[in-house]
């Protein structure tokens, strides 16, 4: 284990790095010179040149990556374009509401998800396991944003018990209505993160519903909810962690869109915002984030499979 | 014995025929002229318009045959991109020497650490909102999932013996590629790119619902679907048509992709696909708890293909008949890919110990 660790967290450091590179590389072969956005049609040179001296693109691109990804270690992100103001503190003020959004919708996708799942599994041949089937084929094929649309104009604009949108300005010191301005959001991400979850959780508990193990264990003179709960359980629960970790990213990204529906200011409407009006400060920061963030899930979740099942470390795990 | 899954398969290719067949339909005739606004704002169905009017004037009905055109756009031409890129690379990948390759699949990892549709903003942000980006950025985005199954795939079939048995006879590395790599993962490839047809035309719209994908006044469904939140209440049928569209266009790919999975792959290789066919197993046994001895099920860790053994009893019971393999597959006259007994995909049993 010692070893694996190691080994996985270089590949973090290693990823990290080169994520930073790739999003610094891509930004930077877009057509467009970020001077522009931030000045005026029929600047003169002088103004152009002490804008390039502002922005720090007037040194070549490796001095430039240099610079950005140490200011990004000491978390400055430099200053958005439009509202010139520090990035930093912009993504942190947006987390208080994509955070809780993302987990909570995380959470009640597992809550559902698990036992759905799971009962679809075991119970394949009741007629409630091809209904399970199905809804949740359907919800893999349903985009967020429409549920979220319909959840709106149904609980918003019908029945108008939860708000259509917006966030409390004084965010959480009045908790109950920031709960409500998420209800929403929250529910519209869940039910779409928990179809795909439901095809996993089933996947993975038939995988185990036919293992020798379980038999033995039958045959020991376990009844099958004790043989399923003792040895089922955890194995079964290998490759949905390593899937949950996989959607806690998707997750996250759900909530981006769903912000937009819902006119959250999250991380999602900040990088929307700075992508209509180039702010490229902005997009790098946000995307610098929310990949930090999907790595550091990954690695958790390689780390949680090989806790449960250690046979993962003796297998070639390159 | 797979009478389910080709179920799947009638079903979705029957939802995507008919809406392709509306789309070419759109080309020769449409209802009301694109940008007729005689029939007055959000008016109900009637009149001649068959789901009522949207809140510029406009036939729905026209608009969602017109965005019909942009989803088979961005789903076909997503997918070719991705295809092309990702199954070059990933072969590439899948032969290169052992430093290379662990490169590659670094790369890859990260690449996709970055969701598809944020790689697509990105690519949006510089290059301006279009279908054409739209379609380019998702099929980069695609690439590189595409590109990581390919090399997985190719080390598989790589490290078979009848690799090093027809390198013996003296195949050269393509006609090795051609005539063993390519056929045994075209199958599992073309699952794959059908299941991305689909997530290709959900990105599109959501870009589009974002404001970043295809410009008004093309109707994209995306669109059409942002356009009518607003007035969801007086005019169901606007905020309602769209969403039904794209979720029985995504649908039919999915089912497609089940179907073909089962036809092209009875040996399956990984994912939640494995236990759904074990599903159709045992619900097919349920009655007769069959004694499965050489059963060994042993959960795959889902972030990659893993070598398993294939239980005997299991292929030829899932086996299409070789009449359904020849339909689909990609080299006729080939040896069916992964077709049990013939060119056994995967070690037998006894392989594992």
């Amino acid at each position: 284990m010692p070893r694996y660790l190691v080994r996985r967290t270089a590949i973090l450091l290693v990823s990290l790095v080169l994520a930073a590179v790739v999003l610094f590389v891509l930004l930077r072969l877009l057509p467009g010179d970020p001077v522009n956005a931030l000045l005026p049609v029929g600047a003169t040179p002088e103004q152009i040149e002490a804008a390039r001296r502002e922005l720090g693109t007037d040194v070549s691109l490796p001095v430039q990556f240099l610079r950005w990804l140490g200011d990004a270690f000491t978390l400055d992100l430099g200053r958005s374009l439009i509202s010139t103001l520090p990035v930093g503190p912009e993504i942190a003020g947006r987390l208080p509401v994509t955070v809780p959004v993302t987990l909570a919708a995380f959470l009640l996708a597992v809550v559902i998800a698990v036992p759905v799942g799971a009962l679809a599994a075991i119970r394949a041949d009741r007629w409630y396991g091809p209904i399970i089937n199905a809804v949740a084929q359907l919800g893999i094929a349903v985009p967020a944003f429409w549920i979220g649309v319909l959840l709106v104009t149904v609980f918003a604009l019908r029945l108008q018990v939860l708000p259509a949108g917006g966030f409390p300005p004084d965010g959480w010191s009045q908790p109950g209505p920031a709960i409500e301005a998420i209800i929403l959001p929250v529910v519209t991400v869940a039910l779409v993160m928990s179809a795909s979850l439901i095809r996993y959780v089933r996947a993975a508990t038939l995988g185990v519903l036919g293992a020798d193990y379980l038999r033995t264990a039958r045959a020991l003179g376990e009844s099958s909810a004790s043989a399923m709960w003792r040895h089922g359980l955890r194995n079964a629960s290998v490759p949905v962690i390593a899937v949950l970790a996989v959607e806690l990213a998707t997750t996250f990204l759900g909530a981006v869109v769903v912000e937009s529906v819902f006119a959250l200011p999250g991380l999602g409407s900040l990088l929307v915002t700075g992508i209509r009006q180039h702010d490229y400060p902005v997009i790098q920061g946000v995307m610098l984030v929310s990949t930090a963030a999907v790595l550091l899930v990954g690695f958790l979740g390689d780390i949680a499979q090989r806790l449960i099942d250690p046979r993962l470390l003796q297998r070639g795990t390159s | 014995m797979s009478r389910r899954r080709s179920l799947h398969l009638a079903i979705g290719l029957t939802l995507v025929l008919i809406l392709a067949g509306a789309v070419v339909v759109s080309y020769f005739w449409l209802p009301f002229p694109p940008d007729d606004t005689s029939g007055g704002r959000l008016s109900p169905p009637g009149d001649g318009h068959l789901l009522g009017t949207d809140k510029l004037g406009r036939d729905l009905f026209t608009q969602l045959l017109l965005g019909g055109r942009i989803a088979f756009a961005t789903g076909l031409g997503a997918v070719a991109v991705g295809g092309v890129l990702g199954v070059s690379l990933g072969l590439l990948a899948g032969f290169a020497t052992r430093w290379l390759d662990d490169a590659a699949a670094v790369a890859l990892d990260i690449l996709i650490a970055f969701p598809t549709l944020l790689l697509a903003m990105i690519i949006v942000a510089g290059a301006g909102a279009s279908l054409g980006t739209a379609i380019l950025a998702i099929g980069i985005g695609m690439a590189a999932i595409v590109a990581r199954l390919t090399r997985v795939l190719v080390k598989q079939v790589l490290s078979r013996d009848y690799i090093t048995t027809a390198r013996i006879a003296g195949v050269s590395w393509p006609g090795v590629v051609l005539s063993h790599v390519l056929p045994n993962i075209g199958p599992v490839l073309l699952v794959n790119l059908a299941l991305q047809a689909g997530l290709a035309v959900l990105a599109e719209a959501s870009l589009s619902y974002l404001g970043l994908g295809t410009p008004p006044p093309n109707a994209s469904w995306g669109r059409m679907l942002f356009e009518a939140q607003a007035t969801a209440l007086t005019s169901p049928l606007a905020a309602l048509a769209p969403g039904l569209a794209l979720v029985a266009l995504v649908i039919g790919f999915n089912l497609t992709a089940d179907g073909l999975r089962d036809l092209t792959d009875p040996t399956r290789v990984s994912g939640p696909s494995r236990a759904s066919r074990r599903r159709t197993l045992q619900s097919d046994s349920a009655h007769q708890p069959a004694p499965r001895a050489d059963a060994s099920h042993q959960p795959a860790p889902a972030t990659g293909p893993s070598p398993e053994s294939r239980p005997a009893t299991e292929g030829p019971l899932a086996a299409p008949s070789s009449g359904t393999v020849a339909t689909t597959d990609p080299f006729p006259g080939q040896v069916p890919p992964s077709s049990p007994g013939q060119v056994p995909p995967s070690d037998p049993p006894s392989g594992r110990t």
